[in-house]
C-alpha cells in the first residue's frame, strides 16, 4: 500500500535533523497562523498563486530563490564546519552518510532552485518590460513553470524528513548512483525533483524565447534590444538545447534504477562514461544560462550608473552569442581524466580556451563604459565592480584548467571548487544580486536600502575570499573535493580560514535580510520612493512605466527608434507612454488554478514514484494530464480591462509624475 | 505553421494533391530503403549509405509535403530554428560518438 | 497543448502580429527533436553492447517493421485530410479524418506493444542488454509521444462534437497537434533506417 515509505524513513534518531524538522515547524505552523489571522488566503490565491502576471510570478520565483539561498547556504555551512573541525583524532560532528546527503543537497539546491529560479525571476520582471510587451507569450505556461519549479524544491525538502536525499554528488555520477551503491531513496527524490524542476525550465525557455522573437514592440529590431533581453534570448536557447540532454539523462539513470535496465551500470554492457558525457552536454551550456544574464544585469547597471551608454553594443552582443554557440563545443572538460586521447582533449581545451576571447570583450566593454563616465558608487556598483575583479580571477583559474594537462592535477580538487564558486559566486550571484538592487524598485515601488547593501556586498565579498582563496590553496596541496576527514596538518589553518569565510558570508546574507527590512519599513520616507517610476535615469523601456508597472504594462504600446529607447525619448522630448492619448480596452489573459493544480499532482506523483506507490503515482499522473486537458477546454481564458479604468490608471499616474515635477 | 487565419501571408496548408504527392514520395523512398537492406545487393557499408541517403530525402519529403516549411519570410524563425536544431543535434551524436570511441580505444574497454 | 491565451501587443496601427501558438509549439517541438537526438547518440553508442545477448539482426523482423511503418505513413495523409476539412470548416469531416488517424495511431501502439511482448518473452527485454536497453527507451519514446498524440486527438474530438464551425483557438490547437504528428513520421523515418535496417544489414 505505501511501497517501501515506513515509519522507518523519518530519521528521529538524527538530533541535526529532529531540530531542524521543529524549527521548520514552528516557523510553518507562525507563517500559516499570520496568513490565517489576517485573512490573506483569499488575498494570496487570488493575485498571487493564481496569477499568470510575469511580475507576479517573478516576485514568486525570487522569494523561491531566497529561501533555496537559505536551505543551500545552511549546507555550506555544515560542511565548512564539519572540515574546520574533522582534522586528525576528531571525526567532526557529521557523520560521511549525512555529510554526502548535504553537499549532493548543497549543489543541487544552488544550482536548480537558487540560480536558476533567480534567474527566472529577472526574466520574468525585466523582458516583457524591456521590450515592451504586455506580457509573455503563454501566461498559463508561466504560471505552470513556476509551480513546477516551486514543488521540485519542495520534493528535496521533502528529503529531508522523509527517507533521505542523494548521497551522489550533485550530478548523480553513475555507478555510485545506480541501485547496487545506492538502493535508498535519495537518488530516486534527486532524479523526480530534476525532472519535475527541468518541465517548468523547459517551458520557460520555449516562453522567453517566443516572446523575445515575437512581441517585440514595433520599432525594435535585433540591434535595438536592449542587452539583458539579448541575454536573456541567449540563455532560452541555452535551455531550450541544453534541458532536454538533462531529461534524457536523468531519465536513463532512472529507467537503470526502476527497470534494472543496463544504460550505465558495470554489469550488462552499460557504459557509466555515457552518462559524463550526456550530463556535461547539458552541464556546460548550464553554467552559461546562469552567467549571460548576468552578464546582461551588470550591461544595464554599469552604464545606468557611469552615466554614459554602453561602450560597444554591439560587440557585446556577438561575444553574448559566441558565447552561446562555443559553450556547445567544450563539454569534454569536464571531464578530461575519464580517459579520451590527447586529440578529444586538445580539441575540448582549445575551444574552452577560446571562449575566454568573447568574456574578455565583454569585461573590456564594461571597463570602458566607465572610463570618463560619471560614475555613482551605488550599491549596484558595488557589485558589479567586485563582480568584475573576482569574475577575472574566476576566468584565469577556469583557463588553467582548460588545460588537460594541469587539469589531470587538478581534477576533483578543492582548486576546482574554488574555480566554480569564483564564477558562480563571482559571476551568478553577485550579477542577481547587482539585478535585484537595481530593479528592486520597479518591482515595489521603492528602493532597497544602500547603507545595508553595502553592508551586505563587503561581507560578502570578503567572506568569498576569506572562503575559496584558501581553498585553491589546499587544492594545489591535493585536498580533493567531497572529504569528510583529513589527516594533512598543512590544511587545517587554511580550511579555518575558510570557516571565517562561510561565517563572513552568513552575516552578508544577514546584512541582506536587513536590507529588505530595513527597507520595507522605510518604504514611505520620501527618499525611498519611487513615485516617477525612473530612479536611476535609466534608459530601457521598463523604467518607462509606473513603479510597479500597471498589470498592463503599457497602456499604448511604445514605439521604439533608436536603441536605449527610454533615454532617446527623454531627450527629444517625447513622451514614451503617450499620456493623454486615447486609451483602449486592453486584452488580458485570465488567472487560473490549474498551473497550481498540475503542480500539486506533479509533486504528489513524484513523491509516489520515490517510494514505489504506485497507485498514487498513478493519481499523480492522471492529474497532472487532466489538469493540462481541462485546460484545454477552459474556455474562460481572457478578460478585457476597459478603457476607462485604463485611463483612470494612467491618469492617475500622470498626476503624480506632475505633483513630482512641480516639487 | 503560422496562423492559418492569416492566409494573407502567403502560408501554405497544402492541398489534397500536394499530400498525395507527398504520400507517394513517401510510399516509394520507404520501399527502396526496405528493398535495400532485403535484397543485400550492396556491399553493408553500401546499404548503410543508400538507406541513409534515402532516410534524408524522405525527411526532406515529410518536412516539405506535410509539415510544409517552406522558404516565405513568414517562416523564417521556424526555419531558423530547425536547421540550429538539426545542427546542435549533429554535434551531441557526433561528439558523443567520438568521444566515447576514442574513451573506449584508449580505456580499451571495448 | 494549452497555450492558448496570447496577449496583442502591437498597436492597433502596427503589422497584426500572430498568434504565436503554433510558433512556440514548433520550438518546443524542437527541443523534443533534441530528446530523440540524445537518444539516438544513446543508441549509437551502446549499439554493439549485447552482452552475450541477442542483436537486432536476430530479433528485428521485416514483416512488423513494415505493416507499423506503413500504418504511420496512412495516418499522416489521413490527418493531412483532416486539416484540409478544418481549413474549409467542415467540422464532421475533420471529426472523421481525425477517427481515421486516431484508429491508425492506435493500431501502430499496439503493433509496437505486440513486438515488445514477443521480444520480453524471448527474454530479450530491455534488461537484458545495454543495446536492448537503448533499443526499447527509443522506440518506446517515439510510441509514448504517438500515445500521447492518440489522448490529444481525443481530446480534440471531444472538443469538435456539437460545434459547426471551427474557431481560431481550435483551429491553432488542430495545426499543432498536426505538427506534432508529422513530426512524429520524421522521428520515425530515422528510427526504422537507423534502429531497425541498419542493425538487419
Amino acid at each position: 500500500m505505501l511501497g517501501r515509505l515506513s515509519l522507518s524513513a523519518i530519521p528521529l534518531d538524527v538530533p541535526i535533523l529532529v531540530g531542524t524538522f521543529i524549527g521548520v515547524v514552528i516557523v510553518g505552523v507562525a507563517v500559516l497562523g499570520l496568513i490565517t489571522y489576517y485573512g490573506k488566503w483569499g488575498y494570496l490565491w487570488k493575485e498571487w498563486f493564481t496569477s499568470v502576471d510575469h511580475k507576479r510570478l517573478a516576485v514568486m520565483y525570487i522569494i523561491l530563490a531566497l529561501v533555496a539561498l537559505f536551505r543551500g547556504f545552511a549546507d555550506a555551512i555544515m560542511m565548512r564546519t564539519q572540515l574546520a573541525l574533522a582534522y586528525a583524532g576528531n571525526p567532526g560532528y557529521l557523520p560521511p552518510h549525512h555529510y554526502d546527503q548535504i553537499f549532493s543537497a548543497h549543489g543541487t539546491i544552488m544550482i536548480f532552485f537558487l540560480a536558476m529560479a533567480f534567474m527566472t525571476g529577472l526574466f520574468n520582471f525585466i523582458v516583457p518590460l524591456q521590450i515592451g510587451a504586455r506580457d509573455v507569450a503563454f501566461p498559463f505556461l508561466n504560471n505552470l513553470s513556476f509551480w513546477m519549479t516551486a514543488v521540485a524544491f519542495i520534493l528535496v525538502n521533502v528529503s529531508l524528513f522523509i527517507g533521505e536525499f542523494s548521497q551522489c554528488g550533485w550530478l548523480a555520477y553513475p555507478p555510485l548512483s545506480e541501485n547496487q551503491f545506492s538502493p535508498g531513496v535519495g537518488v530516486d527524490y534527486y532524479i523526480w525533483a530534476v525532472q519535475i524542476s527541468g518541465v517548468g525550465t523547459l517551458l520557460t525557455g520555449v516562453n522567453f524565447f517566443v516572446t523575445i522573437v515575437k512581441m517585440r514592440a514595433p520599432g525594435m529590431t535585433w540591434m535595438k534590444m536592449p542587452v539583458f533581453t539579448w541575454t536573456a534570448f541567449c540563455a532560452s536557447i541555452l535551455i531550450m538545447v541544453a534541458f532536454p540532454v538533462l531529461t534524457v539523462a536523468v531519465a536513463l539513470l532512472g529507467l537503470d534504477r526502476y527497470f534494472g535496465m543496463h544504460f550505465f551500470t558495470n554489469d550488462g554492457g552499460g557504459n557509466q562514461m555515457l552518462y559524463l558525457n550526456l550530463i556535461w552536454a547539458w552541464g556546460h551550456p548550464e553554467v552559461y544560462i546562469l552567467v549571460i544574464p548576468a552578464f546582461g544585469v551588470f550591461s544595464e547597471v554599469v552604464p545606468a550608473f557611469s552615466g554614459k551608454p554602453l561602450f560597444g553594443y554591439s560587440t557585446m552582443v556577438y561575444a553574448t552569442c559566441s558565447i552561446m554557440v562555443l559553450s556547445f563545443l567544450v563539454w569534454v572538460h569536464h571531464f578530461f581524466t575519464m580517459g579520451a586521447g590527447p586529440d578529444v582533449n586538445a580539441f575540448f581545451g582549445i575551444a574552452t580556451m577560446i571562449i575566454s576571447i568573447p568574456t574578455g570583450v565583454k569585461l573590456f566593454n564594461w571597463l570602458f563604459t566607465m572610463y570618463k563616465g560619471r560614475i555613482q558608487f551605488h550599491a549596484c556598483m558595488y557589485w558589479a565592480v567586485g563582480f568584475m575583479i573576482t569574475f577575472t580571477i574566476g576566468g584565469m583559474t577556469g583557463v588553467m584548467l582548460a588545460i588537460p594537462g594541469a587539469d589531470f592535477v587538478l581534477h576533483n580538487s578543492l582548486f576546482l571548487i574554488a574555480h566554480f564558486h569564483n564564477t558562480i559566486i563571482g559571476g551568478v550571484y553577485f550579477g542577481y544580486i547587482c539585478g535585484m538592487n537595481f530593479w528592486f524598485p520597479k518591482v515595489m515601488g521603492f528602493k532597497l536600502d544602500e547603507t545595508w547593501g553595502k553592508r551586505a556586498f563587503w561581507f560578502w565579498f570578503v567572506g568569498f575570499y576569506c572562503a575559496f582563496v584558501p581553498l585553491y590553496i589546499v587544492g594545489f596541496e591535493g585536498m580533493t573535493r567531497r572529504l569528510n576527514h583529513y589527516d594533512n596538518p598543512a590544511w587545517h589553518p587554511w580550511l579555518l580560514v575558510a570557516e571565517v569565510g562561510a561565517v563572513l558570508v552568513m552575516l552578508g546574507i544577514a546584512c541582506q535580510l536587513t536590507q529588505l527590512y530595513v527597507s520595507i519599513r522605510d518604504r514611505n520616507l520620501p527618499q525611498n520612493r519611487d513615485v516617477t517610476g525612473d530612479p536611476w535615469n535609466g534608459r530601457t523601456l521598463e523604467w518607462s512605466t509606473s513603479s510597479p508597472p500597471p498589470v498592463y504594462n503599457f497602456a499604448i504600446v511604445p514605439h521604439v527608434h533608436e536603441l536605449d529607447a527610454f533615454m532617446h525619448d527623454k531627450e527629444n522630448g517625447i513622451d514614451t507612454r503617450q499620456a493623454g492619448a486615447q486609451y483602449e480596452a486592453i486584452h488580458m489573459p485570465k488567472n487560473t488554478s490549474l498551473g497550481l493544480a498540475c503542480g500539486i499532482f506533479a509533486l504528489i506523483f513524484g513523491f509516489a514514484a520515490v517510494w514505489y506507490i504506485w497507485w498514487l503515482a498513478a493519481i499523480g499522473l492522471v492529474g497532472v494530464i487532466g489538469s493540462v486537458i481541462a485546460r484545454s477546454a477552459d474556455k474562460d481564458i481572457d478578460y478585457y480591462i476597459p478603457a476607462e479604468e485604463v485611463a483612470r490608471i494612467e491618469n492617475e499616474h500622470t498626476r503624480k509624475l506632475m505633483a513630482q515635477a512641480a516639487e | 505553421m503560422s496562423n492559418p487565419h492569416t492566409s494573407s501571408s502567403g502560408e501554405s496548408h497544402g492541398s489534397v494533391s500536394s499530400y498525395i504527392i507527398g504520400f507517394v514520395l513517401a510510399v516509394v523512398l520507404t520501399v527502396l530503403s526496405f528493398g535495400v537492406v532485403m535484397s543485400h545487393s550492396l556491399s553493408p557499408a553500401g546499404t548503410l549509405a543508400a538507406v541513409s541517403a534515402l532516410a534524408l530525402v524522405q525527411v526532406l519529403v515529410h518536412l516539405h509535403y506535410f509539415l510544409h516549411m517552406g522558404g516565405d519570410s513568414e517562416q523564417r524563425w521556424n526555419n531558423m530554428c530547425f536547421v540550429f536544431t538539426v545542427a546542435f543535434v549533429a554535434i551531441l551524436i557526433v561528439g558523443s560518438v567520438f568521444i566515447m570511441n576514442n574513451t573506449a580505444l584508449h580505456m580499451m574497454s571495448r | 497543448m494549452a497555450q492558448n491565451t496570447t496577449v496583442q501587443t502591437a498597436g492597433h496601427d502596427e503589422h497584426h502580429h500572430e498568434s504565436p501558438v503554433v510558433f512556440g509549439f514548433w520550438v518546443y517541438l524542437m527541443t523534443d527533436c533534441i530528446i530523440f537526438g540524445t537518444l539516438f547518440a544513446v543508441f549509437a553508442v551502446l549499439r554493439n553492447q549485447f552482452n552475450g545477448g541477442p542483436t537486432g539482426h536476430e530479433l528485428f523482423e521485416f514483416g512488423g517493421l513494415g505493416l507499423e511503418t506503413a500504418l504511420l505513413l496512412v495516418s499522416s495523409i489521413t490527418y493531412g485530410f483532416g486539416m484540409i476539412a478544418a481549413h474549409k470548416s467542415q467540422v464532421s469531416k475533420v471529426i472523421l479524418w481525425l477517427g481515421v488517424t486516431f484508429l491508425l495511431g492506435l493500431g501502430f501502439v499496439g503493433l509496437e506493444l505486440r513486438e515488445f511482448a514477443h521480444m520480453i518473452a524471448e527474454g530479450a527485454g530491455p534488461d537484458r542488454s545495454a543495446f536492448l536497453s537503448a533499443f526499447f527507451t527509443l522506440v518506446s519514446t517515439h510510441g509514448l509521444h504517438v500515445t500521447c498524440g492518440l489522448i490529444w486527438i481525443v481530446t480534440l474530438i471531444a472538443q469538435l462534437m456539437g460545434t459547426t464551425e471551427i474557431p481560431e483557438r481550435m483551429m491553432n490547437k488542430l495545426t499543432c497537434l498536426s505538427l506534432f504528428w508529422h513530426f512524429l513520421d520524421i522521428v520515425w523515418i530515422c528510427v526504422f533506417t537507423y534502429v531497425y535496417l541498419a542493425s538487419m544489414i
